[in-house]
């Protein structure tokens, strides 16, 4: 892709610091945007990479240090003016408006008009279309986005972001909804803008994929960049060891090679499409975990996975099939018997599902196991407490105090108050849906680490992830699902990443490539 | 565990100095505490501001009568606070106060059963139960329409606010029941002493208030009850899967809210010896205004009965204050709504204040051990 004029920088940061509060998010970066390459930023959650991004793109103003585009210094004072000079940002969280169709998020905020009075609906319709072809993408402009499942939504936020025709163009986390075939639509597109001469920043937590597409890798830590280099030249080795400043090895927790009785058995599970009840999400799907075992639920997007776990936690109606929890069926049960019964979820969407984020830490801990700590009718305050500090504790969450806000804590500390409150409630099997997500590397080997511990202790578990890395370091069996079915187990100690990848319909096998992969996503 | 799990900062990383970032911090913490602690500075404010215009004001006598007005909309708050805690509005609370009022004015004055050409007289607390059942009943209509149909609350309550409003006209056929002192012969006097009567030289409705006051208090902060109600506000989602009875939460706040109403029915018609079919009218905003200014969220999962108390507290004393001062009841009515939108503005900040310390927090604890004394970096 590097081409002679690839080398121009377009945009360059100069001695960029940012301070809030008391606290340096960036300590005195030096940062270069180059034309037609794409610029990927590694680091942990907190090293600076998005607070960076926001600069760049008139989100915020830098406490010290300029700016300059086309070797101009330059103010971006707010996004319309960054926007206006060329610079667009797909954000991370997703900041479309529901109640509006594609078109009209589209050309949000920059309506084609006629005569600057009425809006041209006719030519946004077309443009939009234009748009989402090239990304692929079968969908009517006039469909409403709160209809538009979150890999869509994703790819309507980038068909904004492209619209805008930047010469600078942002990815936060672009592809965190995204099904591989769709991954591949957008490098694909990537490519392509690139090649025309736009430049690219790209974030991303799913370091494989990030390297795939980069060209150059600039890795942050703790607020300052700590090491670059051209793609070609660097593997995931050396921005893990440069992201956390030594060596990724260790990542592995221990594994234990003998397994206990079944504790939780599926025979035949279906379950309905929670969003189109006419289609299955799981399909006759069997499945045993024994106590001591780590089984890994592997498949894209929409392959199942969060929907089977979904329903063994009581959040959505089985179909047909039985579940059995160490011998004991489960079928009406509610969430709250089904958590007597020692079955429990860590759910995939820590801030929806997972958390009240109005509570404490403590608060947030003992919610599940709460009627333990009733005497008398009433909450044992000490009874609690002492629950809380041994949580807090057990899973190791950093914290100044149980009593401090659960919006206080780093997302991988959120994640061990979700796990240490379903570890509260004494449960016999744990299910957790993608426990890694949107959390840093550090916090990833002591999630994972975690888990590895428990099923020591006997505990049966169930994990998904899409993560081809996890699936095969973290699991004694790895499942992949896809269209609602079990279609593989795999050894992942002999086992590699193409092999879990083709049999996900992920990657196509080179003999018999074509689109087959597309069906797999939902 | 592992080797990377250990320590994520890395250690020869430029520290900014734990110093500094309290030095930062400690300047927000006057302004936060200020912020915090504004309805009991404002109700400071007030009592101070109409003592000096009013010689009469801190009289022990007007303190009582203004206590005793507090007393009906604070009981109507402390209902309305579960309600809001969980995330919804009980419009109705208003109109339910009419309705259970006029029930008890029904009974008082004797029940014509007509086939049977009898007329009952219930003792009078037979009227208090039956009077509270219907309050009850009003609060497990809204539950039901909340949770089993799905109706949002401001709708179903809103509803409730008419039907309840239209059942008391209807019992009453629009008129007044003015004697519900009832008749030693018959057996069922004393309904009067409830709202008018005094213990210990303070009136009996601000004896209620406290009563109602401490077992709200009890029930949010050492029942697991209390503890669902923020969680359910907090976050549904994430309360449902912890298994917390989401539904029957929500079923249960607004029987709460219905028997509050109800309460305060009681208490002013047994004071006033009349049951009108208007009375209550418009009660369901003064409570609103007083859990808001106590600094309840609107969405759900904060607040506190203190700060109910202090905000029914603010609203009262204001509304007779500016009586006692002599200003006109159409700036009263402007004052008020200016103070509530104040309340507030002042809440929106001091979330703001929160959530950026919150955040700042969060990406030091990321990389510090315990306390915010290592490298510290903000969220992205």
């Amino acid at each position: 892709m590097t081409t002679a004029a690839a080398t121009d920088v377009v945009m360059r940061a100069v001695g960029i610091t940012k301070v809030y509060g008391g606290t340096h998010a960036l300590k005195g970066v030096d940062f270069e945007v180059r034309r037609g390459m794409v610029t990927v930023l590694f680091g942990e959650n907190g090293a600076g990479k998005s607070t960076l991004m926001k600069i760049l793109s008139g989100v915020e103003t830098p406490t010290s240090g300029r700016l300059e585009l086309d070797g101009e210094p330059v103010t971006l004072r707010n996004t319309v003016d960054a926007s206006n000079r060329g610079i667009a940002i797909i954000h991370q969280e997703l900041s479309l408006a529901p109640n509006l169709s594609v078109r009209d998020n589209i050309f949000m905020g920059r309506e084609t008009t006629k005569g600057g009075l009425l809006v041209d609906y006719k030519s946004e319709n077309a443009e939009t279309s234009r748009l989402l072809e090239h990304l692929e993408e079968e969908l009517s402009p006039k469909t409403l986005v709160a209809d538009l499942r979150l890999g869509q939504q994703q790819v309507v936020e980038i068909a904004r972001a492209l619209a805008g025709n930047a010469r600078v163009l942002i990815m936060d986390e672009p592809t965190s909804a995204l099904s591989g075939s769709e991954v591949e639509v957008l490098f694909r597109v990537i490519r392509e803008l690139t090649a025309a001469g736009v430049a690219i920043v790209y974030i991303s937590h799913h370091l494989e994929e990030a390297l795939e597409i980069a060209d150059r890798a600039v890795v942050f830590r703790d607020g300052a960049l700590v090491a670059e280099a051209d793609a070609a030249d660097i593997d995931i080795e050396w921005i893990i060891s440069n992201m956390v400043g030594r060596s990724a090895e260790g990542l592995a927790p221990d594994l234990l090679d003998e397994f206990g009785e079944p504790a939780l058995e599926l025979r035949d599970i279906t379950i309905a499409d929670p969003s189109n009840p006419s289609r299955l999400s799981v399909d006759r799907l069997s499945l045993t975990v024994r106590a001591g075992e780590i089984v890994c639920l592997y498949g894209l997007m929409g392959a199942g996975r969060t929907e089977l776990l979904e329903a063994l936690a009581g959040r959505l109606p089985i179909q047909s099939g039985t579940v059995t929890v160490k011998g004991t069926p489960i079928a009406k049960q509610s969430i709250a018997e089904r958590i007597q019964l020692g079955l429990a979820l860590v759910p995939e969407d820590r801030q929806r599902d997972g958390l009240v984020q109005t509570m404490s830490v403590g608060e947030n801990m003992s919610l599940a196991s709460l009627l333990s700590y009733v005497k008398r009718m009433l909450l044992s305050g000490k009874a609690e407490r002492t629950a809380v500090d041994g949580g807090v504790k057990d899973v190791r969450v950093k914290t100044s105090s149980p009593s401090a806000s659960i919006t206080s804590l780093s997302g991988g500390n959120q994640q061990k108050v979700v796990i240490g409150k379903v570890l509260l409630t004494d449960p016999q099997v744990l299910l957790l849906d993608e426990p890694s997500r949107g959390i840093d590397v550090g916090a990833k080997a002591e999630i994972f680490g975690l888990m590895a511990r428990e099923a020591r202790r006997g505990l049966a578990v169930l994990f998904a992830t899409s993560e081809v890395g996890e699936a095969l370091t973290t699991a004694n069996r790895v499942v992949v699902m896809s269209k609602g079915r079990i279609v593989r187990e795999i050894d992942p100690r002999t086992s590699n990443r193409e092999e879990l990848m083709v049999a996900s319909g992920e990657a196509v096998h080179e003999a018999d490539a074509g689109h087959e992969t597309e069906g797999g996503q939902r | 565990m592992t080797a990377v799990d250990t320590q994520t900062t890395a250690p020869g990383s430029p520290s900014p100095g734990p110093g500094r970032a309290r030095t930062g911090m400690r300047s927000v913490d006057i302004g936060a505490v200020l912020l915090e602690g504004r309805a009991f500075i404002a109700l400071a404010v007030l009592i101070v501001v109409f003592a000096l215009l009013s010689d009469s004001f801190l009289s022990v006598n007007n303190l009582i009568t203004m206590t005793k007005h507090v007393a009906y909309n604070a009981i109507l708050a402390l209902g309305m606070l579960f309600v809001i805690l969980k995330g919804g509005i009980d419009l109705s609370v208003g109109s339910t106060v009419g309705l259970s009022g006029i029930i008890a004015g029904v009974l008082l004055e004797g029940l014509q059963i007509e086939s049977f050409d009898v007329v009952l007289y219930p003792a009078v607390w037979v009227v208090v139960l039956a009077s509270l059942a219907i309050g009850t009943l009003v609060g497990f209509i809204n539950g039901i329409l909340v949770t089993r149909f799905n109706v949002a609350p401001f709708i179903a309550t809103l509803g409730m606010l008419y039907v309840a409003r239209g059942a008391a006209l209807l019992i009453s056929n629009g008129t007044t029941y003015p004697r519900l002192g009832g008749d030693p012969a018959l057996g069922n006097t004393g309904f009067g002493f409830i709202g008018g009567g005094r213990l210990l030289g303070v009136p009996n409705g601000i004896w209620i208030m406290i009563v109602f006051a401490l077992v709200a208090m009890f029930v949010l902060r050492k029942t697991p009850f209390g503890r669902w109600v923020y969680a359910t506000g907090g976050n549904e989602r994430a309360a449902e899967l912890a298994g917390v009875p989401v539904r029957n939460v929500k079923l249960w706040v607004y029987m709460i809210s219905g028997f509050c109403a109800a309460t305060a029915g009681i208490i002013l018609t047994s004071e006033l010896t009349s049951a009108a079919p208007q009375l209550g009218e418009s009660f369901e905003l003064n409570a609103i205004a007083a859990v808001v200014i106590g600094g309840a969220a609107l969405t759900g999962g904060r607040g506190n009965v203190r700060g109910v108390l202090l905000g029914a507290f603010v609203i009262g004393f204001l509304s007779d204050g500016l009586v006692i001062v002599g200003v006109s009841t159409f700036w009263q009515i402007l004052i008020k709504g200016a103070v509530i939108v104040l309340a507030v503005m002042l809440d929106q900040a001091q979330q703001r204040i929160q959530r950026n310390k919150n955040a700042a927090l969060a990406a030091a604890s990321k990389s510090a051990p315990k306390k915010d004394s290592d490298t510290a970096v903000p969220a992205p």
